[in-house]
């Protein structure tokens, strides 16, 4: 459902993405995976629209929509949590929610903030608090279900373990195993080889701009010398 | 006792017209991050329209409460208009940049309003119903004044529960915090943006409507206004509107007692109280550190040396400057005098914004302190004209020294308005110091050295000095010491963190720019032979800043091209009638057509040119 092609990006004279190429499939949860500062995150608001000098082609469903409006791209169908989470700290829980409203879209699942509140229950004992007094977990929870209610057909999750408590790392990984389950598609940036390999489908390594591996786990764990290369620390 | 609850109760009353204004201001800058000039004139355009629509109508209590808010929804009208016409299409343009368009504005609208209504003041009517005075405690209050108590708080309750309690005032106050994240999650931001100025704009209009039974409609009242309500919006806090209540209060209740002990304070007290507020608290009262993110700027470019082809043209235009005297008239020579004093003071002022990353919105207080110390030490100490020049900058350089240590100690539009409080405070004290500045009169009779007394002689000096400044600021700006300010200008944290001292340089910066700015001052004053308050005031601050942004930030030529633009297009308009709406409308056009000043407009020009010839 979504195809990138040959996507450049920079910020001035920065160049960030030399013609990163990536597919995913509906109701797929594919890992971007690659160390600080390789593009993951450049790529994902590249595909949001955040980043102003693109070339190349991003595909949704065949149109391209590189080059519309960040809010076009949202009512199009494509969710984002971005990496530094950017909650609404002035705003309470309930209202973070709100901003994230939008109308049922077809062919997605359509999620109410009861039904977000099941799926994060910590949010639900919070529902009146202030974004800026929730915990770093707390507000990674957050940032998803703001997006969710918004009832995309993908999601970029960008980095959702970083930072954040072991334990809830293993939420979010119940988390994204649910919102397969409910058909959704998954673009999920990692460092975190081990959790990327719990919940994901497939791979991409990206390093310095340019995609240097792709395929699925089983495959990147026969040939060690990949992962040694773009990713060890 | 009654006479301090009079007092007291007129200073409720204005701080609830100034709340109005300044809660409007605050609703656009914190959606926006525009730095509205024309909401003054907004301000303006509400009372106007108020006094046709209560003199025509004549219906009695209805029909002026009707007129009221008639008034209030035709400005928030005539904010829709400006924003879809103009701001909406340049949101990506540097920051700052959109307050040049909102300064072409205001400069529209004051010779719209002097065209429709006349230059004449007007006197509104009273309110009806609330035309008399009430006894309290034996001092009579105005029965209006207590009606305007009630609906600043009123005012402020509805756009609390807009705010709190619909999805818009939920997506306005996200949007004040992060609005590309906003926009990341669906919203339309230029709606958005569309409807909070249009609210910004109505507050603005209903703030002016209701002051017609108070004071004369006239058209001095844009810029009387729109200082303190900057200072309201600063000291609460860019974006919180329950901040510009609470300032209100203590400005207007602050300044209702002050003037009974000390009646001159009342035109520097705000920016004392901003002053004293933003050294304490740097986001103001209830302000909070804006995003990071959604910056609408492109990152800075390094800055080039200049190649042999481009030195050649440029010291072939020194040149012609330099033998122009020989062919042109005398009044030319003059000109261009004022060209190249304007064009340091810009080039002094693009130093610090700039370079040093410090936008000013006070930089003609070292002009002004550079042409008064200059100007006193030839009156009062009888000293020569160099060495009276030589004090000019020396003065300056101690100003800037005093106030920018406090100001480098702040960021962004705070800095900006803790600057516009400094040279608010020097002007008010040298407007008001009559036994020593001379007051509203200034200081005539400040003529140059006999040798030096002909326009020819008098143009090379300048030519010299001021050119002379701009070569050493250039330089500076090469130096190791300005890689560093604009080390600290990209990221304040990092440069920080590979040890350098950031305020220390900002503060060098900061007093380099004055000092120049000074030496202008001191150049200006010998060839006008006088000068009057009118050097520091925020109007001659807002000249510098115009130049620098249409000129083009981003470029070290573009405040020689905003400041020669500026003097010589007002030299030329300034002759016809409407001048103002021309010079506005010229603005106008510029900004629309180059979003990246005149010099990004010249590089593109540039460019499509050799693209063509290749």
């Amino acid at each position: 459902m979504l195809e990138i092609d040959s996507l450049t990006a920079r910020y001035g004279r920065a160049q960030i993405l030399n013609g990163v190429s990536l597919t995913l499939g509906r109701n797929e949860v594919v890992a971007l995976l690659g160390r600080n500062g390789a593009g993951k995150s450049t790529t994902m608001k590249s595909v949001m629209g955040l980043v102003r000098q693109t070339g190349g082609s991003i595909r949704l469903d065949g149109a391209n929509i590189l080059g519309r409006a960040s809010h076009l791209i949202c009512r199009a169908g494509i969710g984002y949590v971005p990496e530094d989470r950017r909650i609404f700290g002035e705003l309470t829980v309930e209202e973070n929610l709100e901003v994230g409203r939008r109308p049922a879209r077809e062919g997605a699942p359509q999620w109410t903030t009861d039904h977000l509140f099941q799926l994060f229950p910590n949010l639900a004992e919070r529902r009146q608090n202030l974004g800026k007094q929730l915990s770093g977990g707390e507000q990674q929870m957050l940032s998803i279900a703001r997006t969710l209610m918004g009832n995309p057909s993908l999601v970029l999750l960008d980095e959702p373990s970083e930072g954040i408590a072991p334990v809830i790392v293993e939420q979010m990984a119940n988390v994204i195993s649910e919102l397969k389950r409910e058909g959704l598609s998954v673009l999920l940036s990692e460092q975190n080889l081990h959790f990327a390999r719990e919940v994901s489908d497939r791979a991409y390594i990206i390093e310095k701009g340019t995609m240097r591996y792709e395929g699925d786990f089983a495959d990147l764990d026969a040939r060690p010398e990949v992962s040694a290369q773009y990713l060890a620390v | 006792m009654g006479f301090y609850l009079a007092q007291l109760l007129t200073g409720l009353a204005n701080a609830s017209s100034l709340f109005l204004i300044a809660s409007g201001l605050s609703i656009i800058f914190g959606v926006t991050r525009i730095v509205n000039f024309a909401h003054g004139s907004f301000y303006m355009l509400g009372a106007y329209l108020a006094y046709t629509l209560v003199t025509t109508l004549q219906g009695g209590i209805p029909g002026y409460w009707f007129s009221v808010l008639a008034a209030a929804v035709l400005v928030g009208g005539i904010g829709l208009v400006v924003e879809l016409t103009i701001l909406r299409r340049i949101y990506r343009a540097p920051e700052l940049f959109q307050l040049v368009a909102t300064f072409g504005v205001v400069l529209i609208v004051q010779d719209a309003t002097l065209a429709i209504w006349g230059a004449e003041d007007l006197l509104g009517p009273r309110a009806p119903g609330l035309d008399r005075a009430v006894r309290l405690m034996g001092e009579p209050i105005p029965e209006y004044d207590l009606a305007l108590i009630a609906i600043g708080p009123a005012v402020l309750a509805a756009i609390w529960l807009v705010f709190h309690r619909t999805r818009w005032g939920v997506l306005v106050r996200a949007a004040t915090q992060d609005r590309e994240m906003v926009g990341a999650l669906g919203v339309n931001q230029a709606w958005l943006f569309s409807a909070a100025f249009v609210l910004g704009s109505a507050l603005a209009g209903l703030g002016g409507a209701l002051q017609i039974p108070r004071e004369a409609v006239s058209l001095q009242m844009d810029l009387s206004i729109i200082g303190e309500a900057f200072v309201v919006v600063v000291i609460g806090g860019m974006g919180s509107v329950t901040g510009a209540f609470v300032a209100a209060v203590l400005i207007s209740v602050l300044n209702a007692f002050a003037i009974l002990i000390f009646p001159q304070v009342s035109i520097v007290l705000p920016f004392v109280v901003m002053a004293a507020v933003l050294i304490v608290r740097p986001y103001g009262l209830f302000g909070r550190p804006g995003s990071e993110h959604g910056g609408a700027e492109e990152p800075e470019q390094p800055l080039r040396l200049l190649d042999q082809r481009s030195t050649m043209v440029l010291l072939a235009l020194v040149a012609m400057l330099a033998f122009s005297p020989a062919v042109v008239s005398d009044f030319t020579t003059i000109l261009l005098v004022d060209v190249m004093v304007a064009t340091l003071f810009a080039v002094s002022l693009h130093f610090m914004m700039g370079i040093g990353g410090m936008v000013s919105f006070g930089h003609a207080a070292y002009f002004g302190v550079g042409a008064y110390a200059a100007a006193m030490a030839v009156k009062m100490l009888g000293w020569g004209m160099l060495p009276a020049m030589a004090l000019g900058p020396v003065a300056a350089a101690l100003a800037a020294l005093f106030f920018g240590w406090f100001c480098v100690r702040l960021s962004g539009v705070y800095l900006a308005m803790l600057t516009m409080a400094a040279a608010q405070i020097l002007w008010g004290v040298t407007f008001q110091w009559q036994e020593v500045t001379g007051g509203d009169d200034g200081i005539l009779g400040v003529w140059p050295a006999e040798w030096a007394s002909s326009d020819r002689v008098y143009f090379y000096l300048a030519l010299v000095l001021c050119l002379g400044g701009i070569w050493l600021l250039r330089r500076v700006a090469h130096s190791p010491f300005g890689y560093t300010l604009r080390g600290v200008r990209d990221s304040r944290i990092r440069a920080e963190a590979i040890g350098i001292d950031t305020r220390f340089h900002q503060w060098m910066g900061f007093t380099l720019a004055g000092t120049l700015a000074g030496l202008a001052g001191a150049v200006f004053v010998f060839s006008k032979g006088s000068v009057f308050p009118d050097a520091l005031s925020i109007g001659h601050s807002i000249d510098g800043l115009i130049m620098v942004l249409l000129g083009g930030i981003h470029a070290l030529a573009g405040p020689v091209y905003g400041a020669m633009a500026m003097v010589l297009i007002e030299d030329w308009v300034s002759r016809l009638d409407y001048w103002r709406f021309i010079f506005g409308g010229i603005i106008l056009t510029v900004v629309l057509l180059a979003p990246d000043g005149i010099a990004g407009g010249v590089r593109r020009l540039i460019q499509l040119v050799r693209r063509d010839a290749a």
